[in-house]
């Protein structure tokens, strides 16, 4: 192992090991954090939702955006599965249906980065524990 | 010197910096009660644990009560010792360390020494608050060839533990179990015979109460003495004469050899002969075994072991047998005073008056407990007959002579019985750090030069330091000599012997701090040690007085070898007055 | 490096390994492997949560799902709804006490609410065996900083500034006690851990070291560059074998790193830790009885001064600070005094790490700000009285504290105040108490430990909590007398008065705090021979009920002494005198008609 020599020794590491962290840093506070919820019951995965939540990851790493990634259950709508729900801090969360691993990657661009609302809105009609 | 400014109830006093609070009260003439606390200046040994509380003192500006033992004056401190909350709190830690006493205090052996019983009076206590069937800590009892150990007495003041490992290195006590139940004691529950213990007894000499004390042989004696089959004969050893009269109220330093002879004899003791006579024979042997060694030293012989240590000290046989098992032939193989006169006395003198060596006994009063062992080792018995059946203590001395409803100081004074009872200065001084090399000396001189020597007194090698080096001019040759007393001394210098700190030709050591003068026998000092001074000096003060101060001149010793013993280092002597030492584990 | 989706944290303190936290462990490694999760999420083994009432736990992320009293059987079941579904396991859920509604987030839950967490600060957040996640956490960077950047003396400056007071008890200002050390001169120094926790119920340092061994180690590293001392020890405890297990790994992972060792990070100063066992003696907890233990001398205090700042261990200048001390120091300088100063109150600055424990619904580690009030603690961290009964006292400090009552409630909590309403700050151990129990009992109950965890060196620690022990033992008995109660009294006044060390200066605070709150207890005992609570035996009285009573001879039948008589199918009666108070008759009735009265009858 190599030894740290110096304070930036110490911050190289802690830049390499601190992703590792991030989810936990992250879910100590979610209400901070846009939260993506991804719908991982039978009806999602088996509409793609394992493949749309990883791409949510896998974006939100590439950008270094402040977002927390998390399954939920069925939300009831499986005839628009996969279904994500977002919520940015201090708004009301929005739903979209049919996502797809391209989707996925227009939502971060442009809903979560700009704000502007993309097609396939579901109206609200529960609430998620 | 920086100096400190505080009140002692009311008192305004200037104390240097360092003082404790008690004693800077001691200064002001306010005496704090202690019963932990104890501090031999002169002889440098202090014990303050801090333990007891006795001696708390209320503190202005001070949450708790202050130990007066371990607390450092500090400027402008306003100290009470006698304030309402002071007297209750001492009061109540007294009565609570008595309700864990016992309380047979009429047959204690301590009754009317006893430091606890003392503080008892003082404080009046009358009675102790406690609960019925109070618990009582508990350990089992203990009895060595010297010392009973009866731990229920124990006040954990921690005196003898740490005597025993500061000033003596010997480390034979310490404090086991916990809390209610902890006592001083030896490890992994040992008796004391089977531990490292020299049975110096100075662990007895400073403890408060009852718990140490020696084993007391007075009675088994009384028997002797009024047994008509047997010749009682006595010997006295030199420190004892200069201390016995404490035991009757007066100044310390007094010396009372007439005295003593005629109570000894006014109980019926057949003869009472001298130590000192053995004592002088002792410088004979030894003497001359130095000479020897000596002599083929300067000879260029290699095998001679230098420096040559003196072996008259029990407990600094016991102490050298235990941590020095590689030097057992380096010390001089010369008995001690106390086995040669009892050798002498069963042989020689049981020969003059023609009786067998069954039936006489031969009793020492010493100033030392560890002899109480020394005569009973097997070197020194013959057929199972010890040579000296009962070594008793001053301390056993004086009670024997209160029980006999002696008027001590009514005595008239008289001298010692012939031939054992004939002695010199050299003798004297035995009872003294450096007295056994000074006569040593003395009489080596003489016999190493042939000259007569310039003068008696060697201030240089006198003195109450631990540790004293001193050289010595034999008439052209520098004869090197050490001399330590407490055997944590003698382990510095034979440390430093080892690793060539010292060069030395010839070491005087004694376990007890003073010397034979300190002996755990020795009425108790409690605490004072101005009394170890005094009788230091009375020592030497009765060196001077005697006419022969040689122990070569002594005739009777002269005498003695032109009777029965031939020469010094003869195989008589050999046979009867040197001895060997073996390892102890 | 593929990232992981979930966290799946698991406690990993002595309390939940107890409860096979290990197996909860390994099967869910086992089942997200069968499932091929395992690239998906990632178990870790924290340390310590703290909500220890309802351990083990396994905490969900990054959704912060709580589940509470987890089996190693229940890994199957969280890994097949949660991980795989996204749903979550309802019935390990954690349910409000009061609301008796489920809180899944444990960011909710009452007991974390009002809690800050410095000293805990990565305990049941990170792997404590993992030095990386520590470093990711910030960790070493505080200790980076003062080397790179701060002289010893502006260091010690900044602790002084931000009134950190020592956590093991005594609440001596940290950055104090470190400048005498720093200005004692002395060729080697030496820095001491306090790891021999010893009040009953209190596990806080044995947590962060389970938890979070790097902080201390972080922590102990700046200490010695400030007093100037190279080496470093930590006295623990032999019966904390996890504890001495983490810091063992940590301390091989630190030297690894360099940042223990010879020139730590570039700098000129080395500085490295070893160990040292404690055999539990609870008196090795005051610094110079820690001390003499490290020596190879018998575990006992010394008259102070001189204080280890001057000579220490091996006569050495040497600093002794607590586990918990320690664990709040890297914070310190990280986020600054000011920082720390806004935490607390006047004078007790930053957090305190509590052991709740006794009759509270919440048992556990807290970490609370300073100034919190008792009733927050226990109404609301705490979850308030177990079974609804009614709060009587609560005992702060361990044995060295006092019992509170009702009216010091609303105390806001610091060194200071516990000590002016009659208890202290201790190390931070919390026992509650309701209706049922006897405050003389409680009281014999401390002084039975302190009793046991004498040295003995000093006269009245050593005989006097041991009489005060069988006076109270007396009066509940039933034997007590008037003037027992002012001998009562006055040992123990005269025992704080007079006693050596910190253990008898505080031993009779049990005794004269429910003397002095529960005066009517001790007078019915004394008086009455009766024991309000009816905790006492040998003060019990059972009392059949004529109405009650159906006659079953279910009573007379078990009683093993003969004393209960009557006729079948009318009422019977107990013997008084006969009756040896074992209470099997009550455990008996079924028609609840054999009662301890509440006053005596």
């Amino acid at each position: 192992m190599n030894k740290i020599k110096s304070l930036s020794d110490l911050r190289k590491i802690k830049q390499d090991v601190e992703n590792r962290l991030d989810l936990r840093e992250k879910s100590d506070n979610p209400e901070r954090h846009v939260q993506i919820k991804v719908a991982m019951a039978t009806c999602g995965i088996a509409s793609g939702a394992r493949e749309v939540m990883n791409a949510f990851i896998e974006k939100i790493a590439q950008d270094k955006l402040d977002a927390i990634v998390t399954q939920t259950g069925c939300m009831g709508y499986c005839h628009a599965e996969p279904t994500v729900e977002i919520r940015k801090p201090g708004e009301e969360p929005i739903v979209y249906g049919h996502v797809d691993v391209e989707k996925a990657v227009a939502i971060v661009d442009k809903y979560i980065k700009q704000g502007e609302l993309l097609e396939g809105i579901i109206p609200v009609n529960y609430q998620t524990v | 010197m920086e100096t400190i400014k505080l009140t002692i109830d009311n008192k305004r006093v200037i104390v240097t910096k360092g003082t404790t609070v008690h004693q800077a009260a001691k200064q002001a003439g306010i005496h704090i009660p202690t019963l932990c606390y104890m501090n031999l200046e002169l002889l440098n040994i202090e014990n303050k644990p801090g333990g007891c509380r006795i001696c708390v003192v209320e503190q202005e500006g001070r949450r708790n009560l202050a130990p007066s033992c371990s607390t450092v004056c500090t400027e402008g401190m306003v100290i009470k010792t006698n304030s309402p909350r002071v007297l209750n709190a001492r009061k109540t830690v007294l009565e609570l360390i008595l309700s864990d006493h016992p309380k047979d205090c009429l047959i204690c052996p301590k009754a009317g020494r006893c430091e606890l019983q003392t503080l008892a009076f003082q404080l009046g206590i009358r009675r102790i608050h406690s609960v019925e069937n109070a618990e009582m800590s508990t350990y089992r009892k203990d009895q060595s060839p010297s010392i009973i150990r009866d731990m229920d007495k124990c006040v954990m003041c921690r005196r003898c533990e740490m005597i025993c490992n500061k000033v003596q290195t010997v480390g034979a006590l310490s404090a086991v179990n916990r809390g209610f139940m902890s006592v001083v004691a030896p490890a992994f529950e040992q008796d004391l015979k089977h531990s490292p213990c020299t049975f110096c007894g100075q662990c007895v000499a400073i403890c408060p109460t009852g718990a140490l004390t020696e084993v007391d042989q007075v009675q088994r004696l009384i028997r002797a003495l009024t047994d008509k089959t047997k010749t009682v004969v006595v010997q006295t050893a030199p420190a004892v004469r200069v201390a016995l009269g404490e035991e009757f109220d007066m100044p310390p330093g007094s010396i009372v050899t007439g005295k003593m002879v005629a109570a000894l004899r006014e109980m019926d003791f057949k003869y009472v002969f001298d130590t000192d006579f053995a004592a002088d024979l002792t410088i004979m042997e030894e003497g001359s075994e130095l000479l020897d060694r000596l002599t083929r030293y300067v000879a260029g012989d290699k095998s001679v072991k230098l420096p040559i240590l003196t072996s008259c000290c029990p407990a600094w046989v016991n102490f050298f047998e235990y941590n020095y098992p590689d030097m057992l032939d380096v010390p001089s193989t010369a008995r001690s005073p106390q086995q040669m006169f009892g050798s002498i006395a069963k042989t020689y003198l049981a020969d003059k008056l023609g009786i067998k060596r069954e039936d006489m006994v031969v009793v020492s009063v010493m100033p030392c407990l560890a002899k109480k062992y020394e005569c009973q080792r097997d070197e020194f018995k013959v057929n199972g007959n010890p040579d000296v059946d009962y070594a008793i203590s001053t301390r056993e001395l004086a009670h024997l002579m209160r029980e006999a409803n002696i008027n001590f100081a009514a005595l008239p004074d008289e001298e010692f019985d012939h031939p054992l009872g004939e002695s010199t200065g050299a003798g004297v001084i035995f009872g003294a750090t450096g007295g056994v090399i000074e006569a040593a000396v003395r009489t080596a001189y003489e016999l190493f030069t042939g000259n007569k020597c310039p003068r008696i007194d060697f201030e240089e090698l006198r003195g109450l330091e631990g540790i004293r080096t001193a050289t010595v001019d034999f008439n052209g040759t520098p004869i090197h000599i050490g001399i330590a007393h407490k055997l944590g001394n003698a382990r510095k210098l034979l440390d430093g012997i080892r690793s060539g700190l010292y060069n030395l030709h010839a070491i005087e050591i004694m376990a007890c701090p003073g010397g034979c003068i300190g002996g755990a026998g020795q009425p108790l000092h409690q605490g004072d040690s101005s009394i170890i001074k005094e009788r230091f000096d009375a020592i030497y003060r009765e060196d001077a007085q005697k006419t022969i101060r040689k122990s070569h001149e002594n005739p009777y010793i002269i005498k003695l070898y032109e009777e029965f013993l031939g020469k010094p280092l003869s195989e008589k002597s050999h046979h009867l007055l040197h001895t060997h030492y073996f390892e102890k584990k | 490096m593929s990232r992981y989706k979930m966290h799946l944290l698991v406690c990993g303190g002595t309390g939940c390994r107890s409860s096979e936290s290990d197996l909860i462990v390994e099967n869910l490694k086992k089942v997200l492997q069968e499932k091929g999760l395992d690239g998906d999420a990632q178990v870790v083994q924290t340390g310590c949560f703290g909500f220890c009432e309802q351990g083990p736990i396994v905490k969900v992320l990054p959704d912060n799902t709580f589940y509470t009293s987890v089996k190693p059987s229940d890994a199957e079941g969280i890994i097949a709804e949660h991980v795989l579904k996204g749903r979550k396991v309802e019935r390990l859920l954690y349910k409000d006490p009061k609301q008796q509604t489920v809180v899944s987030d444990s960011k909710h839950m009452e007991f974390y609410q009002k809690q800050i967490r410095i000293a805990l600060r990565n305990c049941g957040f990170i792997d404590p065996e993992n030095i990386d996640e520590y470093i990711a956490r910030d960790g070493y960077a505080a200790l980076a900083k003062v080397l790179e950047e701060m002289t010893p003396e502006a260091a010690i400056d900044l602790l002084k500034k931000s009134g950190l007071r020592g956590r093991g008890g005594g609440g001596f200002p940290t950055g104090l006690k470190w400048e005498l050390a720093h200005k004692n001169k002395a060729g080697q120094k030496y820095v001491v851990c306090n790891a021999d926790e010893g009040d009953p119920g209190a596990f806080m340092d044995r947590s962060i070291l389970e938890g979070d061994p790097h902080s201390v180690i972080e922590a102990m590293a700046i200490c010695g560059y400030c007093i100037g001392a190279t080496k470093g020890m930590v006295y623990i405890r032999a019966e904390y074998p996890l504890a001495i297990q983490r810091l063992k790994i940590a301390l091989n992972q630190a030297r690894d790193y360099g940042l223990l060792g010879n020139s730590i990070l570039g700098s000129k100063h080395s500085f490295d830790i070893e160990l040292r066992y404690g055999a539990g003696a609870f008196v090795c907890g005051e610094e110079t009885a820690l001390i003499h233990s490290m020596e190879g001398q018998r575990g006992e205090p010394t008259v102070k001064p001189p204080f280890p700042a001057e000579s220490g261990y091996l006569g050495k200048p040497t600093n002794v600070n607590n586990v918990e001390t320690f664990a709040n120091i890297p914070a310190i300088y990280l986020r600054g005094a000011e920082w720390f100063l806004s935490i607390g109150t006047a004078k007790s600055k930053g957090t305190k790490v509590f052991a709740l424990a006794g009759k509270i619904n919440n048992v556990g580690l807290i970490e609370v700000p300073m100034g919190i009030t008792l009733r927050e603690v226990i109404y609301e961290i705490g979850g308030g009285i177990k079974d609804g009964k009614k709060f009587k006292a609560v005992q702060t400090g361990g044995p060295s504290g006092g019992c509170l009552t009702e009216k010091d409630l609303d105390t806001p909590i610091d060194f200071d105040n516990l000590l002016a309403v009659g208890s202290m700050m201790g190390s931070g151990g919390m026992i509650v108490m309701d209706e049922n129990d006897c405050m003389v009992s409680v009281a014999k109950f401390y002084l039975d430990f302190t009793v046991e965890e004498s040295c003995g060196k000093c006269a009245p620690c050593r005989v006097g909590n041991k009489r005060l022990y069988e006076l109270l033992n007396k009066i509940t008995n039933g034997k007590g007398t008037e003037e027992d109660l002012e001998q009562l009294r006055n040992m123990s006044v005269v025992i704080k008065d007079t006693a050596l060390c910190g253990l008898g200066q505080t031993s009779p605070n049990p005794v004269l705090s429910t003397m002095e709150n529960f005066a009517d207890e001790y007078a019915a005992h004394i008086h009455d021979q009766h024991c309000p609570s009816g905790q006492c035996k040998a003060l019990r009285q059972y009392f059949i009920l004529s109405e009650k009573c159906v006659g079953c001879t279910a009573c007379s039948k078990v009683c093993p002494s003969e004393a209960i008589s009557g006729e079948k199918r009318q009422a019977h009666l107990i013997d008084q005198i006969k009756c040896i108070r074992c209470g099997a008759c009550m455990e008996k009735c079924k028609f609840s008609a054999i009662i301890i009265p509440s006053t005596k009858i």
